[in-house]
């Protein structure tokens, strides 16, 4: 028995960064919005006891329960796809602010490169430098076009910093100073300036002083308390969906959150639309929300999986290369990196915030020259201080064991003494890496779960390897003692945390033929379907993604207003 | 406060044990327990003496000293080696001293143990290294299975109790299983090996909330002040060694 509920003007499928930025604007201008969320409702007094890094970090308190839903692995469509059955190489949000409630809060805008990824290069340097089977596309929006949105998102949520010397234009300066500099960030600016590089201060979403943004919300200035990435900030100084679009949205009065709703279908019919079919989790029993416009805002594998299962869009087929949904599934290089031990210098590696650091642009993008290198692209390289944690951090110099006296002096003795410099290898899109249904595999509802086919290519190792001795040789300059370099890149294991930047997936371009979303995220067969979220991403960047998903996401929002007065498609 | 103490339960723990051995003239069947326990009488005998001038006699018990889910059997052999994988040394107390071995059976009697929020449905195959854990066991089966291993290669290999053997033997046994070279039932040495020594080591570093980090030693060890409301006076400066404080201080506030 399905209860049919009464037509809103938008129903929202997921409530995070997306969702959250989307009702706020909409619900200003008067339209009826309904967030549906199948995790739970979450306040800042929740994490009075956050400072708890079993519970948080490595229990993933705030992550979804792989036991309802997970993914399924394979490296390559030769081999069986199991399931991911406990959490390792990412985790998937869930609950009110999704991700963005336990975000680091490393918050960035792509490269003017990045929008126009596959001209440039070919502009620059011939067709024959992309490999055959990568399929690397432009966004079908420009570094300009975007930048009013990257604009509006960075006074909302009062991201901190200074000019990247290497980065695109700016239409205004950051809202907010840069974070405070620490020792090792100090050591890293000293070090890179020295070598000829362009050092930053990280933007950041962690707040460096107080602020009230155009909304009228005010937050308190962050304390560096070091318990940002997996918890969620006790103080609301980490910009997150709860203290900033989520009650401006609120406020209107026009916007209602339903906790413990899953969506199950999107409901289509004559190539629209119609609403969404809804499990109340804490009942058992099914809704059918209809809806004007339906925004489907779960990140990546949520809005893969359910147009896959509600049968919306050209799946995309990775033998003929034709199709869409699912097409592109990208992540992030991040085993370019480098530790130095030092012997006569210590650091406060216990403080920290999520968007703490400093960092280079001098190997990220097309920034230097790739005539004589067999990859594309690059990383941005970055010295964080997030604020390292006891049972996460026991960094011990190779050839160390791994366990016993040895491991315990040295682990003890480098705790505040060394420093990781690290690549954010950019990833490309290839033919075979692609996101689709497991045929063995379901949720406990019974229906199948998603399935990732993806492996490291020759450009990622390259790519590694390029990054690590350029961390390499930052740590020297920085004067550690010792330096181990990880620049061997094996074969991507999904047991192995490396980043929550999955992208992909329902991606958005200039042709409906080798995309899914026009550049308002709006589904090109489906006018009054927005897929907001990095599924987006035709690639992914050398940079964190939520900066971006946050300028898409205010885009959609005006996307979707103009969709409202005049319908059709908006290009 | 007087919580610095809390090691003291444990030796009430072995004391009322030794002494429940002895009154209720249990008879263990199989050769193999009874020289376990008979060799731990005598072991008690002797750490006993060391721990009493250690520790005061007149603190109060710590009730969270007592087993959720291990045999006294299987906390021994835990207690024994975590102890291996983080022992006492010049910086400061092993997990044996850090009730690391309570930590991992309160660990192991919820969700942790069970897999409560994992993907424990079929069909089970077995994967490549990169697909991850794909056994049917949960962490309460692999610790059975594993630490029933680990007494069994000790008296295959030495004919005596795990926790009979030297620092030495035991080092050696454990070599073996984290080198995936013991073969077990069900999952591999190398995978047990891996899940007992990160879960001694969140023994060591957790808040102490949970059983484990005895008296914040672990962190005082490793400089990790705990729970801190802030860090803004200390950010910019070197390192600064602060004292740390547990949630307990928060929940008190």
């Amino acid at each position: 028995m399905v209860t049919k509920l009464p037509k809103v003007d938008v129903v929202t499928i997921g409530v995070g960064w997306s969702a959250g930025i989307i009702a706020a604007e909409l619900t200003k201008q008067g339209k009826k919005v309904v967030g549906l969320e199948r995790g739970k409702e979450r306040k800042t007094e929740d994490y009075f006891m956050a400072h708890d890094e079993l519970r948080y970090a490595v229990r993933h308190e705030m992550m979804q329960d792989l036991s309802k839903e997970t993914i399924t692995f394979r490296n390559n469509d030769k081999m069986r796809s199991l399931p991911m059955r406990s959490y390792g190489s990412f985790l998937l949000g869930v609950g009110v602010g999704g991700s963005g409630a336990h975000w680091n809060g490393q918050n960035f805008r792509f490269l003017p490169y990045d929008f126009e990824l596959r001209s440039k290069t070919i502009e620059k340097y011939g067709l024959d430098k992309i490999p055959a089977d990568m399929t690397i596309q432009d966004w079908g929006i420009t570094y300009d076009e975007i930048e009013p949105y990257y604009d509006q998102y960075e006074k909302m949520a009062g991201i901190s910093g200074e000019d990247n010397p290497l980065g695109g234009r700016r239409s205004n300066p950051f809202p907010t100073p840069a974070m405070k500099k620490t020792e090792a960030m100090r050591l890293f600016d000293e070090a890179t300036k020295k070598m000829g590089y362009h050092p930053y201060v990280q933007p950041s979403a962690n707040l460096s002083e107080n602020y009230t943004n155009p909304d009228g919300i005010s937050r308190v200035a962050c304390q560096y308390c070091g318990f940002c990435e997996r918890f969620g900030c006790e103080y609301g100084a980490k910009a997150e969906p709860g203290v900033t679009v989520l009650p401006v949205a609120k406020a209107t009065g026009n916007f209602e959150v339903r906790p413990h709703s899953e969506v199950r279908r999107i409901l289509y019919s004559n190539g629209k639309a119609t609403g969404v079919l809804y499990t109340d989790l804490t009942t058992g029993e099914e809704f059918e929300q209809s809806a004007d416009v339906v925004v489907l805002s779960g990140y990546v594998f949520t809005n893969v999986r359910l147009l896959l299962l509600s049968g919306i869009g050209r799946p995309y087929d990775p033998t003929t290369g034709t199709g869409v949904i699912g097409k592109n599934y990208a992540y992030q290089i991040r085993k370019g990196r480098a530790t130095g031990f030092f012997d006569d210098h210590k650091f406060n590696n216990f403080a920290g915030a999520g968007g703490l650091g400093m960092i280079i642009d001098d190997f990220n993008g097309d920034n230097f020259d790739h005539t004589d290198l067999d990859f594309i692209h690059g990383g941005m390289i970055i010295l964080g201080q997030t604020g390292q944690r006891p049972i996460a951090n026991n960094q011990v110099p190779s050839g160390t064991k791994s366990w016993g006296k040895d491991f315990k002096d040295a682990s003890l003795k480098y705790t505040n003494a060394s420093l990781t410099v690290s690549g954010e290898g950019a990833s490309m899109a290839y033919k075979q890496h692609f996101l689709d249904l497991d045929p063995t595999y379901n949720d406990a509802f019974g229906d199948p779960l998603v399935r990732i086919t993806f492996d490291f290519e020759e450009q990622d190792r390259q790519l590694t390897k390029y990054l690590a001795e350029k961390c390499e040789g930052i740590l020297k300059e920085m004067g550690a003692n010792h330096v181990d370099v990880s620049g061997d890149l094996g074969p991507y294991n999904v047991a192995e945390y490396q980043s929550t930047h999955n992208t992909g997936g329902v991606i958005m371009g200039a042709d409906p033929e080798t995309s899914a979303v026009n550049n308002y995220s709006q589904m090109w067969d489906v006018e009054n379907l927005f897929v907001v979220g990095a599924s987006s991403f035709p690639q992914n960047a050398g940079y964190n993604p939520t900066g971006t998903v946050g300028a898409l996401s205010y885009r959609a929002a005006e996307g979707i207003l103009k969709y409202m007065e005049k319908g059709g498609s908006l290009i | 406060m007087t919580e610095q103490k809390k090691n003291t339960p444990v030796l009430d723990k072995r004391s009322s044990r030794r002494t429940f051995i002895k009154n209720s003239g249990l008879t263990v069947g199989g050769v193999v327990l009874g020289g376990a326990l008979g060799s731990l009488l005598l072991k008690d005998g002797k750490t006993t003496t060391n721990e009493t001038n250690v520790h005061s006699s007149t603190a109060p018990s710590n009730p969270n000293v007592a087993l959720m889910y291990f045999t006294p059997e299987q906390y021994r052999i835990t207690e024994a080696a975590s102890e291996r994988i983080f022992p006492k040394d010049e910086n400061g107390p092993g997990a044996k001293e850090l009730l690391v071995a309570y930590y991992i059976d309160h660990q192991l009697s919820g969700a942790w143990g069970m897999g409560s929020k994992e993907y424990t449905s079929g069909p089970f195959f077995p994967g490549e290294d990169t697909q991850g854990y794909q056994g049917r066991q949960n962490r309460q089966q692999i610790f059975e299975i594993g630490l029933k291993g680990i007494q069994d290669h000790s008296l295959k290999t030495y004919d005596k109790s795990f926790i009979e053997l030297s620092e030495d033997e035991q080092d050696a046994i454990l070599t073996e299983f984290a080198d995936g070279n013991v073969e077990l039932k069900g999952v591999s040495s190398a995978h047990f090996f891996g899940v007992l020594r990160t879960a001694t080591i969140e023994g060591a570093y957790a808040d102490p909330l949970y059983g484990g980090n005895a008296n914040m030693e672990g962190w005082k060890m490793k400089n990790f002040p705990g729970h801190q409301m802030s860090f803004l006076d200390i950010i910019e400066k070197e390192f600064t060694k602060i004292e740390p404080m547990a949630l307990n201080s928060q929940h008190k506030h």
